[in-house]
């Protein structure tokens, strides 16, 4: 009998025009100690599902019909229907974070910023197991031993903000698990993490699952972790069951299009340049009555378009709390010389602390670096950009441009999207009003929207839509050189498909240079022609896209491969081998690349273009 | 955090001097003085006679050195024509219009401006909290929509309107006697119990009437707050948790909200004070509102120096509590600092 049973459930949402129904007659049952996949992009109902099964939904949403049978083995002869439950009552909340627990997404927004982790955690152990605090409290050390936090007695005391992504997920796990569920339901828990750290993270779920003997439901939109961690899957796709069926069944025989073209919308290694990605809802960028307005000067530069020589930049954090002593700078970037070429595509790799956004931030001059230089062509030769003076700061600003991770943040959401869209080019006083307004809505065909939709504000559009209105704003003041940080990890892979192939049509047609800065190998394979790739704010290894990921020299480049998930149930993580953590500490890498501590990092060419960071072969 | 405290009062003397500085610059930017003012009223009625005296009170009180001198002077960092005697030495200076020491003056209303600010605030607090709670909770509900109509009205209405309304109310209704703090046989009574009772009496009405705008603003912007907060992951967690919701609310998204709620004490003594001016002269109350008003419009310049410090030091004192408060409730601001691991 399985523990979890979902028959034939329905979730209606209450709109102010009527019902909508968010999931359609789904059923499935996840089976003891197996883990089921449930797969789907943002907006199928893979999440509702898990809202209803957890009583958790919003207040404006109903189950319809249909059911939800627990059977545990916490009450071995009875079967209970959590759909019957009223969400607040206080049956449902015994089964919550008792029976049935959860893991969310988010580890940083999870968890109370005011609260101790501690406090947290034996909060979960104090409502259901009937122990009091101090009991509690040995209850949760075991658990942040289980969950291995490195100090579990200081982790105890910490507040979230003291603690890493990586943590912070590990401490919502030992929530989640503190009173031994029987069934687990992860959201997305490792989706804002780095690979290495994902790797880790799912190494310990699985772990997990077999010390407590769980059942698992999982609930991802990465196909490299379903194929990784789960016995079968079930693909939802606005709000219905369109296959299920074990792991093995639809990795290699998908029946349904709808998987089939999710399977071809992940960018995996070794895929062809030219080759698309397949995208559900293909966009068709117009960008037709965009040559009148950009002037842009089509001449082949001498040299690269921008450079980096030795930069470095240090930040000082503080130790202790108020008016502490001990300041401790942090490399964030230490003799960084980089060069991106005109037309090309240039991906920085990191994890996140490497520095890679420390870069962009560089080229931006957001900084002063504490040494080192950041030059750029702007079609009179290479000049320093600490050197410019404010008239010229204006002309770089305009041309060179940034697309952000976040598209619900970076984009105000009191603006409608033609004043977003049209902000740039007040700031540069470009244009009259009207060819303003004429050229917002030639933005917003170039990416492939409707114009009609520019007096709108960001939060009626999605997320791959925004990032849309993302990559318009920066192409608005016509620039050279776009960087973009992780404009895709916050989205969907059949949207990332979608907006990595737009990147590379825009860059053919308007002729840009990129700087594509993300922590997803796959995707910057895809889209990348040079690779970077940073560890603590050193450059460790700088080639050709194919020799960077086919013939990876520095063991932190062969590290980070290892941690990326791939959609291949042929292929799947090394969980056994050693853990990751001493691989992203350049004084422990073995010879010839260990960097001695106070010592710069020294490049070497081993293949033509192809670099790498080793002291020791520097004769 | 005894260590942050000593700091935080430290850094408080430099910013009294700053504030004492832009005070008495103010103060002295209109042309002439009260006696030079005095001087020349005197001069066009053609009675020459008390100008000599005058002329002598000006040297009295320095008001012929230049700015910079009398500023000195007057805190008590420069020897005026009797010594070091300004603010630092208690002396607080002169009232021309009064013809009494400032001390004299403002000395009796200090205390109850500060008692009736105080109530106010507490008012504002105790009356706004449950509400937007309350509003924030069940957004959109009856009760919601009726709280909000009443804040709008609360906001609306000119306070001094209101304490005419509440003061007939009272008298007619409750039988209070009304206006000023104490009924009129007690003042310059010893203080006993019916006299205290007496003065609590009269400050129900002044605490509304100057507590409503406050309060309006205050459960609008905790109920704003609070719904940011209501719908935050960490509160999903605590519910997926099995929590019960009161105990989350107030484990949770309270304590969340309270920051800004918390950060606004010091902010609210300013707006208190100079709001309450009409509502002291309308209900007859003995606080420093009116006096201001009386000094300011006679260029009695050392009474409103003094007056216009003296509410700084209490918004400065509401910004310390605040703070510590702050400091207190979230450890992002008392570990900001701290590394991370």
């Amino acid at each position: 009998m399985a523990p979890l049973a979902v028959e034939n459930l329905s979730v209606d949402f209450e709109m102010s025009d009527g019902h909508v129904r968010a999931v359609d007659r789904v059923s499935f049952t996840v089976p003891p100690n197996k883990c089921v996949a449930l797969v789907g992009e943002s907006g199928s109902g893979k999440t509702v599902i898990s809202q209803a099964i957890m009583g958790l939904l919003p207040p404006k949403a109903q189950i319809a019909s249909g059911s939800i049978l627990l059977h545990d083995r916490q009450n071995p002869g009875q079967m209970t229907d959590l759909a019957g439950l009223s969400p607040s009552g206080r049956s449902m909340r015994r089964i919550r974070g008792n029976r049935v627990a959860i893991i969310f997404q988010e580890p940083m927004t999870s968890l109370s910023p005011l609260h101790t982790i501690g406090d947290q955690i034996s909060e979960a152990a104090i409502l259901h197991r009937n122990v009091g605090r101090r009991e509690a409290k040995e209850f949760t050390l075991q658990m942040l031993k289980m969950v291995h936090f490195p100090d579990p007695a200081r982790g105890f005391n910490a507040y979230p903000f003291e603690l890493s992504g990586g943590l912070r997920q590990r401490a919502m796990i030992a929530m989640a698990l503190i009173c031994r569920p029987s069934i687990l339901i992860a959201d997305e828990p490792t989706t804002a993490l780095d690979v290495t750290i994902q790797a880790q993270i799912l190494k310990l779920i699985k772990e997990m699952q077999q010390e407590f003997k769980m059942s698992l439901l999982m609930i991802t939109h990465d196909f490299g972790v379903v194929a990784n961690m789960a016995d079968e899957v079930v693909v939802v796709y606005h709000g219905r069951v369109m296959e299920k069926g074990s792991a093995r069944q639809l990795f290699n025989d998908p029946q349904h299009p709808y998987l089939q073209a999710l399977l071809k919308a992940v960018p995996t290694f070794g895929m062809e340049k030219t080759q698309r990605l397949e995208t559900l809802r293909p966009i068709k960028p117009h960008g037709e009555g965009l040559s009148q307005l950009y002037t842009r000067n089509a001449d082949q530069l001498d040299g690269p378009i921008l450079k980096l020589e030795g930069v470095s930049k240090s930040f000082i954090s503080r130790k202790q709390g108020l008016f502490g002593s001990g300041y401790e700078p942090v490399k964030a970037l230490d003799d960084v010389s980089l060069e991106v070429r005109q037309g090309e595509c240039l991906g920085i790799v990191g994890e996140s602390g490497s520095g890679k956004t420390t870069v962009a931030k560089a080229i931006l001059r957001a900084f002063q670096p504490d040494s080192g230089t950041v030059s750029f062509n702007s079609g009179i030769g290479l000049r320093d950009i600490a050197s410019y003076d404010s008239k010229d700061m204006l002309a770089y600003r305009s041309s060179v441009q940034m697309i952000f991770q976040d598209p619900f943040s970076s984009l105000n959401p009191r603006m409608t999207v033609s004043d977003i869209l049209q902000e740039p080019l007040v700031i540069h006083g470009i244009g009259s009003k009207w060819e303003r307004s004429r050229f917002a809505s030639d933005l917003m065909e170039l990416v492939g929207l409707d114009p009609r939709y520019l007096r709108r504000y960001p939060h009626s559009f999605s997320g791959g839509q925004r990032q849309r209105i993302g990559i318009a704003r920066a192409l608005a003041l016509n620039p050279e050189l776009i960087l973009c940080d992780e404009p895709t990890s916050a989205l969907d892979v059949s949207v990332q498909a979608q907006i990595l192939n737009l990147l590379q049509d825009l860059k053919r047609d308007l002729g840009l240079t990129y700087v594509f800065i993300s922590h997803n190998l796959a995707v910057v394979d895809y889209i990348a022609d040079r690779i970077a790739v940073m560890c603590k704010g050193r450059l460790v290894e700088l080639g050709p896209t194919e020799q960077v990921i086919e013939h990876p020299i520095h063991p932190y480049t062969k590290a980070l491969l290892r941690a990326v998930p791939e959609p291949n149930l042929d292929h799947p993580l090394d969980f056994s081998s050693p853990d990751m953590k001493g691989t992203s500490n350049p004084f422990l890498w073995p010879e010839p690349y260990r960097i001695p501590e106070g010592s710069a990092p020294k490049l070497v060419q081993i293949a033509p273009d192809h670099f790498v960071c080793a002291p020791g072969l520097v004769p | 955090m005894i260590k942050y405290l000593g700091l935080r009062f430290l850094g408080m003397i430099p910013t009294l001097l700053v504030i004492s500085f832009l005070t008495f610059f103010i103060i002295e930017l209109p042309e002439g003085d009260y006696i030079s003012n005095q001087i020349s009223m005197l001069k066009a009625t053609g009675e020459t006679a008390s100008i000599a005296k005058l002329d002598f009170l000006r040297r009295e009180f320095a008001l012929d050195r230049p700015f910079l001198e009398r500023y000195a002077i007057w805190v008590g960092l420069w020897p005026g024509p009797h010594g070091f005697d300004g603010l630092l030495q208690g002396n607080w200076g002169w009232s021309f219009e009064f013809d009494r020491p400032v001390e004299e003056v403002v000395g009796p209303t200090l205390l109850l401006t500060v008692l009736i600010n105080t109530a106010a605030i507490l008012f504002v607090y105790l009356v706004s909290f449950p509400i937007g709670i309350y509003s924030a909770t069940r957004q959109y509900s009856w009760g919601d929509y009726g709280f909000t109509l009443l804040g709008y009205i609360g906001l609306a209405t000119p306070n001094f309107l209101l304490g005419l309304v509440l003061m007939y109310v009272a008298n007619v209704w409750f039988d209070l006697s009304i206006g000023g703090l104490m009924d009129p046989k007690y003042i310059g009574e010893p203080w006993s119990i019916d006299k205290a009772l007496s003065v609590l009496a009269h400050m129900i009405v002044p605490t509304i009437v100057i507590g409503t705008a406050g309060t309006a603003a205050m459960i609008r912007r905790l109920r704003a707050n609070l719904l940011d907060e209501l719908h935050k992951q960490y509160v999903v967690t605590a519910r997926a948790k099995g929590m019960r919701e009161s105990a989350l609310l107030v484990k949770y998204p309270l304590r969340m909200a309270l920051n800004p709620f918390i950060a606004d004490i010091g902010n609210l003594i300013p707006t208190l004070v100079s709001g309450s001016i009409i509502v002291s002269v309308v209900l007859n109350l003995p606080t420093v509102g009116p006096i201001l008003l009386s000094a300011l419009q006679s260029q009695d310049q050392f009474l409103s120096a003094f007056i216009l410090l003296f509410v700084s030091i209490l918004t400065l004192i509401g910004m310390l509590v605040s703070d510590v408060l702050l400091a207190f409730l979230d450890p992002r601001i008392r570990l900001g600092g701290r590394e991370r691991k």
